[in-house]
């Protein structure tokens, strides 16, 4: 079977649907008196089924069919929301995203398997309907019977024409359009059933003026035409004109709200639309009967309910009906919405883009670069020109692939919410940040990062209820996540209120494993660090050092394959954060390039402070001491020359660049500093993969290789041989005394 | 809707204007003054329409005002000898029951609808 593409945007937006309903259930089951997040849950739901159908999916319209009945009995109340009710619908919920997985592999849902498990679900959720899956309104309920004859008889009369309503603008006929056209184009995309036209907007004769236009249309047309085009019809009249369209099988309360928003008086228009045949006499008298009492009964703060809803409720309006009319416009109108406000571009496109624009940055230099040597003045002026429009190009390329971490975030609810069930614990998950944006493939990528250390929170962090209690905490956990953008990096928090990681057991098991000798002086933080040695994550260590550890040094390594660093911060008692630390991109970045000897070097222009030259007296100094006295402060340098073992000797003067990261600072001692140069990363060979202080290459516009600097590891060697310095004179002090 | 008996003052001072060729918008001013003068002068006001070539909303809409000036000033206003143009035009607002003149109508999907019209212009 092959993909049909259609079928593949059915999928893929139907994931998008599930992930909205996930949350909508989750947020159920927090604060069950929300009506809001049941009426999301349906409406996924509904959307799925809808679509699904279209492609014979059966087995996902007949669970999201059994799904929206129990949402429908939970949202008038019939059934109470309980955490059974909330894990068996997140299942369906998972269950549908199987069949869909099933369906996209091109071997349907024939699963026998699959098929019982949907099956036993429908039958569960079955258990919990009220009203059983059929919906049919129930003989034994309450009601008096007429209104039960009644209801039987409103799928009858409920009109299937699309009504239209339009109040022209007065400039119309002025700026060259004449409604009657426009009612023609409607004639021709199916039959008017019934025309009104209201002329009550025109005033009396002496102040009517000939040439506006005070035409109101009401009408009904059966068509088989979409929304879109019999909006269309209206296109050139869009501007200034009120344009209604309700699109058959309508809920009634459209037809209410419709008749409040428009001028003309309301029983009037109340008529009109029965007189037409949108609605029956009898839904009209009801509905506004019901609105009223609803609105007298609840005239406090709380808004009235729906007439929908209540029509509902009341069984005036079978439920299928209401489905059916909910079906239709709210897939009309969540598509209208959405082509509007975003476009599905396929990823591996975006990156042949960046992969374009990345050659064209090079190229860019090396334009700018000819331009210097031939020192033309307006080959130079118009390379400048180029470079900035490349710069913006670049800036906004890179821009599409970035996306809220959000999403992610929001996908870690249900695990922590199966992870506490699971464990018996009650954590509740608080996000923030969560509108900060970074690389859509970074994303991906630090997902499962992120999965192992929030799994690792709740699992070894965050206490038992009991144990909370007795220590004085509240018995439900926390664990917050949290983003931020900083110094060209997005810092990435997972924090828990558990019980921290425990010093001295860490040490010993350091020690036993041989990480560390005795009597090391070692700071918290690198204690800490320590959970993250390769040694540290076997079986023993789990009952050892409060499990800590499990994977740590998988989740290091990933994070530092993405050219990114994680600390780890801790208090014993009181809780865990574990921060990483990452790259806003992966593919270009501004850099800054400094020369030593023959060769380039650059460094990512983020974590650049400053520059600086190096004086005559400082340089003596620096060369024993190894670092040097800025303003006050002690910044340890590294000679890079030395560093990277280049050949032949340093030049007369020597420049200090001072470099950032993650709260610590550097300084390089390079040679030249050459400015500011565009970037494109490219990635080392196998080879180099070890190399350490080198993070990636680049081409330079004469098409010579300069590698990238790894700032981070550069600054981490400079402040650690500092601190063995630091520790060597301090113990020769003390010998001294 | 009001029904209009023809009065026996209508034959006192029953007037008769026609209007010819376009009535349109561009028109529209000079018509709303011929018309509302001509109502003025008269109880009994016939339209012929027959010359008028084509009509558009405003035309339509001139045609509205007068009818209702008639109607509040407890006169009789007569659209006859309707030309296509103006058939189409009418018909197509469903203003035929409205007007309420009668008039030869070709297409039976046409008549269908301005008796909707009309049905609705009783339950208004």
């Amino acid at each position: 079977m092959d993909t049909h593409p259609a079928l593949q945007t059915f999928v893929a937006e139907s994931r998008d649907l599930l992930r909205e309903m996930e949350s909508a259930l989750l947020e159920l089951e927090r604060t069950p008196e929300h009506g809001d997040s049941v009426d999301a849950a349906f409406r996924a739901a509904h959307t799925i089924k809808g679509s699904a159908g279209v492609f014979d999916l059966e087995a996902v319209v007949e669970l999201t069919h059994a799904m929206e009945s129990v949402l429908v009995d939970v949202r008038s109340g019939d059934v109470p929301v309980t955490a059974d009710l909330v894990a068996l619908l997140l299942s369906c919920g998972d269950h549908i995203s199987a069949l869909l997985e099933a369906c996209e592999a091109g071997d349907g849902a024939h699963d026998p398997e699959i098929a019982l498990a949907g099956r036993t679900l429908v039958e569960q959720l079955a258990s919990f309907s009220a009203s059983g899956l059929t919906h049919l309104p129930e003989a034994a309920s309450a009601r008096p019977e007429d209104l039960q004859v009644e209801s039987s008889h409103d799928r009858e009369v409920e009109s299937d024409t699309w009504h239209v309503s339009v109040r022209f603008d007065r400039d119309v006929l002025r700026n060259g359009m004449d409604p009657l056209a426009t009612l023609g184009f409607l004639a021709t995309l199916g039959r008017i059933e019934s025309l009104t036209t209201l002329f009550d907007a025109m005033p009396e004769a002496r102040a009517m003026d000939p040439e506006s236009c005070y035409v109101g249309v009401e009408l009904e047309l059966s068509s088989g035409a979409g929304k879109s085009d019999i909006e269309a019809a209206f296109e050139f009249l869009r501007e200034g004109s009120v344009i209604h369209i309700l699109p058959p099988h309508s809920r009634v309360s459209e037809y209410l709200d419709l008749i409040a928003r428009l001028p003309e008086d309301d029983t009037r228009l109340g008529e009109l639309l029965t007189a037409s045949g949108a609605l029956t006499e009898r839904e009209l008298q009801q509905g506004l009967e019901v609105q009223r009492v609803a609105r007298e009964l609840e005239h406090t703060d709380q808004a009235a309910d729906r007439i929908g809803e209540i029509l509902v409720r009341e069984r005036v309006v079978q439920t299928e009906i209401v489905e059916a009319a909910l079906e239709k416009q709210k897939s009309a109108k969540e598509r209208r919405s959405g082509d509007g406000a975003f476009l599905r571009v396929r990823a591996d496109k975006l990156d042949e883009l960046i992969n374009l624009i990345g050659e064209l940055v090079i190229a860019s230099a090396g334009t700018s670069l000819a331009a210097r040597r031939a020192s033309d003045v307006e080959t130079i002026e118009a390379a400048a020109t180029m470079a900035r429009l490349v710069e913006q190009v670049r800036d906004g390329s890179l821009m599409l692939r970035m996306v809220p971490i959000g999403e992610t975030f929001n996908r870690f609810n249900r695990s922590i919410r199966d992870l506490g069930r699971e464990l018996g614990k009650d954590v509740d998950l608080v996000l923030s940040g969560a509108e900060t944006e970074l690389d859509k493939s970074m994303v991906e990528r630090i997902s499962d990062p992120l999965m192992h250390l929030i799994r690792n929170a709740v699992d070894h962090g965050i206490e038992a209820p009991e144990l909370r209690l007795q220590r004085g905490k509240p018995a439900r956990g926390q664990l917050r996540l949290n983003a931020y953008h900083e110094t060209g990096s997005i810092v990435v928090e997972v924090s828990d209120d558990g019980e921290g990681l425990n010093r001295n057991r860490i040490l010993e098991r350091a020690i036993e494993l041989g990480l560390v000798t005795e009597g090391q002086p070692l700071a918290d933080q690198d204690i800490h660090r320590l959970i993250m040695e390769p040694g540290f994550s076997t079986a023993a260590s789990v009952t050892n050092v409060s499990g800590r550890g499990v994977g740590m040094d998988v989740v290091k390594r990933n994070v530092e394959a993405l050219r990114g660093s994680i600390a780890i911060d801790s208090v014993e008692g009181e809780g865990t954060t574990v921060s990483l630390r990452l790259p806003m991109t992966l593919a270009i970045i501004d850099g800054f390039l400094v020369g030593i000897g023959k060769s380039s070097f650059v460094v990512p222009l983020d974590m650049v402070v400053e520059c600086m030259e190096i004086t005559h007296e400082q340089r003596a100094s620096v060369s024993d001491s190894g670092f040097i006295n800025l303003r006050g402060d002690v910044l340890p340098l590294l000679r890079l020359r030395e560093v990277f073992d280049v050949q032949g000797n340093p030049a007369k003067r020597e420049n200090i660049v001072v470099v950032q990261y993650g709260g610590k600072q550097a300084g390089f001692l390079v040679d030249a500093l050459l400015g500011e140069f565009q970037t494109v990363i490219k990635p080392l060979g196998k080879l180099f993969e070890h190399l350490s202080g080198i993070s990636g290459s680049t081409i330079l516009g004469s098409g010579d290789v300069a590698l990238i600097l790894d700032v981070p590891a550069l600054v981490q060697r400079a402040v650690s041989t500092e601190a063995s310095r630091c520790g060597e004179a301090a113990a020769k002090l003390i010998e001294s005394k | 809707m009001r029904k209009h008996s023809k009065s026996a003052q209508k034959a006192a001072k029953a007037k008769t204007i026609e209007l010819k060729g376009a009535f349109t918008i561009y028109e529209a001013t000079r018509y709303k003054r011929v018309l509302l003068e001509a109502l003025e002068q008269a109880v009994d006001l016939e339209i012929n329409l027959s010359k008028v070539s084509e009509i558009d909303t405003a035309g339509v809409q001139l045609l509205v005002l007068a009818k209702r000036e008639a109607i509040k000033q407890k006169k009789a206003l007569r659209l006859t000898a309707h030309s296509q143009a103006t058939l189409d035009a009418i018909d197509m607002y469903a203003l035929g029951g409205f007007f309420g003149d009668p008039v030869i109508i070709s297409s039976a999907k046409g008549r269908s609808r301005s008796g909707d019209a009309q049905a609705q212009g009783r339950g208004a």
